[in-house]
């Protein structure tokens, strides 16, 4: 009659699984972000030009529309789209990675450090953070960027400096309801390191908040890395970036419109893919993020 | 402690943010490598012209007066002279942040206007179409860059189909906006010439739709979400014991409540509308602050460029605050806490 | 000879649909609250009794809630009546007082926002503004409220939970209902000021003349304020009785089990729980669904029980007692 207890980790699994998978959507964007991923690891074996990502010219075919063997057509300087779209996936992807690689850790530790510590390191963490979150994040970006010569590195070192203090805040709020739980007290009593306690006791329940913030953040981060590189303050050219694409093609328009469209398109589907597999975490995790 | 104590203390902190702003612009500025008397010069100038410059800049002091200079000048209004246009920014700004404040204004209307209702519709008819194509048409705007929008809308409406016009805030031939306020709504309005504030209002739509659509879909997906979530929670249906109509349920009872978490975003969306501005502006010709940042960042026009993000950074903590003190009338428990926080 | 009874819930059937299937909650729920009376529903948590009382004020939702069966009151099934016509009786003819008064108060407006909002709602008309202001006032010193002006400013999170929970009391007795229905009050509440708020709701009921249904876990509370008593086990009516005789002579083995499970004062013997769980409801036992934990289960209890008369008003859903000509009682 009651449910017989299976081997508990496998049980947890199969019903987030289950509760995950009701959601259309979330389904979905997990399957966009897997394909991308895919896409962008074999890159050079599954697109027809991969050459074309580098620097490369071929006027003959310049400015061809969609067709074959070009299926989103070719740009002003005979390079095939669909290729550079799939390169400029991985730029995209790149400039994610790393800047949550740079600023959850640091924001999350510095949210442990600031929400299990009362007293002065709380109050100094918490206020520096709240004066880089009063900061509006594109003039930080764009004051860094100004100075610095624009390229894909400095964008990442802007961004990934405008971003950290969310997790911070996120890390610290979570950190200050758990401390009064039952089992962290159960550690401090029983003389569990403050290591031990944070790392093995409350990182873990923080978890789920931070992947799903992580994942939203993926989208967003794309979202301003290509804004970004569409104000020529991120990717040079030669390389491939969706967003230098599109500001590329706009001065062409609306004779050679595939060439802004699609690079554009493409920055839909990568940041829908990450809001919908974020969005269907939050709704199987019950976070607020 | 009296309310009136707890506003002061978010002014200072206001105050305090913008002063750190300033430091942290100031810093980054003297990083960059190179002679900025020699940069603004060009390379053709005399030794002795360097010399001159570095003088009046202060350069050979010690960095903290240099600071200090730097700060008064600020708050002067002086930001010094733009490489770019080499006319003195302080003019600059008041040339161009009306037209970016108007963008961003009725850009930010839209967003209340058309995204929260849609957001409350959506949740009154929940899983009914009407739910599902505001959820589906809300997340096409939440993901696409705003860029992306700009051009679609421009190859649609501008080329296509021809019906707005393709760049920039008013025909040609028509009156540009007096020195008054340098904002076309309200000097048109005071000067009575509505066929200029009618021109404006065509020019406006595409840029304003293209800037505030991520923020209208925001709206209403965080109107809706909050206002499901309120749905669920006992005091509504206690209300519903009570016999308080579905109507006064939604709007009064669900929807105060429903604010409070998508007002906090929603100001912070509102806030983002001028960094997304940068690109719209480019996009569109629009004669703004935004558009003059990108290009002085792109000269590393560094006196501009402290003044555009000074200019942002303001914009940005005044809507902060007005954000706290928004929530804080909405959420009597908020209010109540934040008084006692400042105690 | 019986007058009308006020409610009267036949049949009742409720059932949900969760991701894993359909969960049958309420299975033939019947009950009876006459005029005046003050009826109590004892059950464990998890019986159903909340849901029952959701129905008859229909808060049951569809289409995740299926609901079948009567509810009648006054002379109408509610379950009958659409939407409209239910909202003209929640919160005049029938009213509710909650469990958790800070939950069932809406954090972001004044108590006398709330109370106004109740009271214009009043069948004989909407008051003026001073008519309901003299109203809401009166109301409120009637539950025990000292400086009422200053409870109607006051947002909830200012007052205490005693405090609150009489303003609950207050908004719903404002309009003069027929009926009350108090979801296990005061369990959220210290045990002192849950006396005090009982104490409060008895002298109120016996005051205005109405009609209560008490809905409650704790059986002292039925013992102190209720006439008559209806035992419920997982969704459906285990043993009726009034008060006195139900806690004299408890028939149905799952009452038995729950006296013997409070501890007493006289401190007689040790307390005795009941084997086992409430039931799966989305596989529910066929027949009694007390069956699996009773200790005088027969092969007979695989069918629905027949409810029984015991006594003058006193009925037991159980096969021991039916038609056999002595009960076998332990």
């Amino acid at each position: 009659m009651n449910a017989v207890a299976v081997a508990p980790a496998r049980e947890h699994l199969r019903r987030t699984w289950y509760a995950f998978s009701r959601n259309g959507g979330s389904v979905v964007g997990l399957g966009i972000v897997v394909a991308i991923v895919l896409l962008t690891t074999f890159a050079p074996w599954l697109t027809p030009f991969p050459r074309h990502a580098r620097a490369f010219t071929d006027f003959e075919h310049a400015g061809l529309p969609p067709g074959r063997p070009y299926a989103l057509g070719t740009d002003t300087i005979g390079r095939d789209i669909f290729t550079r779209v799939v390169f400029g996936y991985r730029f995209s992807l790149l400039l994610g990675v790393v800047v949550l690689t740079a600023a959850v850790p640091t924001g999350v530790l510095l949210g442990l450090l600031a929400g299990y510590y009362r007293g002065w390191p709380e109050t100094v963490i918490m206020r520096i953070t709240d004066i880089f979150l009063s900061i509006p994040p594109l003039a930080l970006a764009l004051a860094i960027m100004a100075v610095l010569q624009p390229n894909l590195q400095n964008a990442m070192l802007a961004v990934s400096a405008m971003w950290w203090p969310w997790y911070t805040r996120l890390v610290y709020g979570l950190v200050s309801s758990l401390r009064t739980e039952g089992y962290v007290q159960a550690a401090q009593i029983v003389g569990a390191s403050p290591a031990h306690i944070l790392l093995r006791e409350i990182l873990p329940n923080c978890l789920p908040a931070v992947l799903t913030k992580m994942t939203l953040d993926m989208a967003f981060v794309i979202l301003i890395g290509s804004s970004l590189s569409f104000l020529g303050l991120g990717v040079q050219p030669p390389d491939p970036d969706l967003g230098t694409m599109v500001a590329d093609g706009a001065k062409y328009m609306p004779d050679l419109w595939w060439i802004s469209v699609f690079p554009g398109l493409a920055i839909l589907v990568i940041v829908l893919g990450f809001s919908l597999l974020g969005d269907g975490l939050r709704d199987v995790f019950g976070v607020e993020v | 402690m009296r309310y009136s104590t707890f506003l002061i203390q978010r002014v200072l902190l206001s105050v305090l943010v913008l002063l750190g702003l300033s430091i942290l612009i100031f810093v980054i500025a003297r990083v960059i490598p190179g002679d900025p008397a020699r940069i603004a010069l060009g390379p053709l100038a005399s030794r002795s012209q360097i010399e001159a410059l570095r003088a009046q800049m202060h350069l050979d002091e010690p960095l903290y007066a240099q600071y200090a200079y730097y700060l008064a000048g600020l708050l002067r209004g002086d930001f010094g002279e733009s490489l770019y246009t080499h006319r003195a920014v302080a003019i600059d700004l008041r040339d161009l942040f009306p037209a970016t404040l108007e963008l961003v204004f009725y850009s930010g209307l839209l967003m209340v206007v058309i995204g929260v209702p849609l957001g409350i519709v959506a949740a009154v008819w929940r899983d009914r179409w009407v739910d599902h194509t505001v959820r589906l048409v809300s997340l096409a705007g939440v993901v696409t860059p705003a860029f992306v929008w700009a051009i679609v809308l421009m190859l649609v409406f501008a080329y296509a189909l021809g019906v707005l016009p393709v760049a920039g805030r008013l025909s040609p031939g028509l009156v540009p906006p007096s020195a008054a306020t340098g904002t076309v709504t309200l000097d048109a309005l005071l000067a009575g010439n509505l066929r200029a504030y009618l021109d404006f209002l065509r020019h406006l739509i595409l840029p304003s739709v293209s800037l505030s659509l991520a923020g209208v879909a925001q709206a209403a997906r965080l109107t809706r979400a909050s206002m499901v979530d309120v749905a669920g929670r006992p005091y509504i249906e206690a209300a519903r014991a009570f016999g308080i109509s579905e109507s006064r349920i939604a709007l009064k009872y669900m929807l105060k409540p429903s604010m409070i978490p998508t007002v906090t975003i929603l100001g912070l969306d509102f806030a983002a509308l001028l960094g997304n501005a940068f690109l719209v502006e480019s996009v569109f010709a629009w004669p703004g602050i935004a558009r003059y940042g990108v290009e002085v960042i792109l000269r590393k026009d560094l006196n501009a460029i402290v003044a555009v993000v000074m200019i942002m950074g303001l914009f940005f903590v005044v809507i902060n605050f007005c954000i706290d003190m928004l929530v804080g009338y909405l959420d009597p428990r908020i209010r109540l806490r934040q008084m006692e926080d400042a105690a | 000879m019986t007058p009308e009874p006020l409610l009267q819930i036949r049949d009742l059937h409720a059932s949900f649909v969760s991701y894993r299937g359909l969960a049958r909650v309420l299975n033939g729920v019947n009950l009876t609250v006459g005029r005046g009376e003050k009826v109590g529903l004892v059950g464990e948590t998890g019986c159903g009794k909340s849901l029952t009382m959701r129905a008859v004020l229909g808060l049951l939702q569809p289409p995740r809630a299926r609901v079948r069966g009567e509810i009648w009151f006054a002379g109408r099934n509610l379950l009958a009546l659409p939407s409209r016509e239910l909202e003209q009786i929640r919160g005049r003819e029938i009213a509710m007082i909650f469990q958790d008064p800070m939950a069932a108060l809406n954090p972001v407006f004044t108590i006398g926002d709330q109370l106004l909002d109740v009271i214009a709602r009043h069948p004989k008309g909407r008051p003026s503004a001073t008519e309901a202001w003299e109203r809401a006032l009166a109301i409120l010193r009637e539950v025990a409220l000292s400086d009422p002006e200053r409870v109607m400013r006051a947002y909830p999170v200012q007052l205490s939970g005693g405090m609150r929970q009489r303003v609950l009391i207050a908004m719903a007795l404002v309009n003069e209902p027929a009926l009350v229905i108090a979801d296990e009050p005061g369990t959220a509440l210290d045990v002192t000021i849950q006396e005090q708020i009982l104490l409060l709701m008895r002298s109120l009921v016996d005051a205005k003349g109405l009609s209560v249904l008490l809905i409650t876990h704790n059986l002292g509370v039925v013992r102190a304020l209720t006439d008559r008593v209806y035992v419920m086990y997982a969704g459906s009516i285990a043993e009726t009785a009034p008060t006195a005789d139900l806690f004299r002579t408890p028939k149905h083995p799952y009452t038995q089990g729950l006296l013997a499970s409070v501890p007493k004062l006289s401190g007689e013997g040790v307390p005795r729980g009941i084997e086992g769980m409430i039931p799966d409801y989305l596989a529910p036992p066929p027949g009694c669904r007390f069956a699996p934990r009773c200790p005088f289960a027969q092969p007979r209890c695989q069918q629905p029980p027949p409810w029984v008369t015991v006594d003058t008003d006193h009925q037991v859903a159980c096969v021991l007692y039916d038609a056999a000509p002595a009960p076998r009682l332990p």
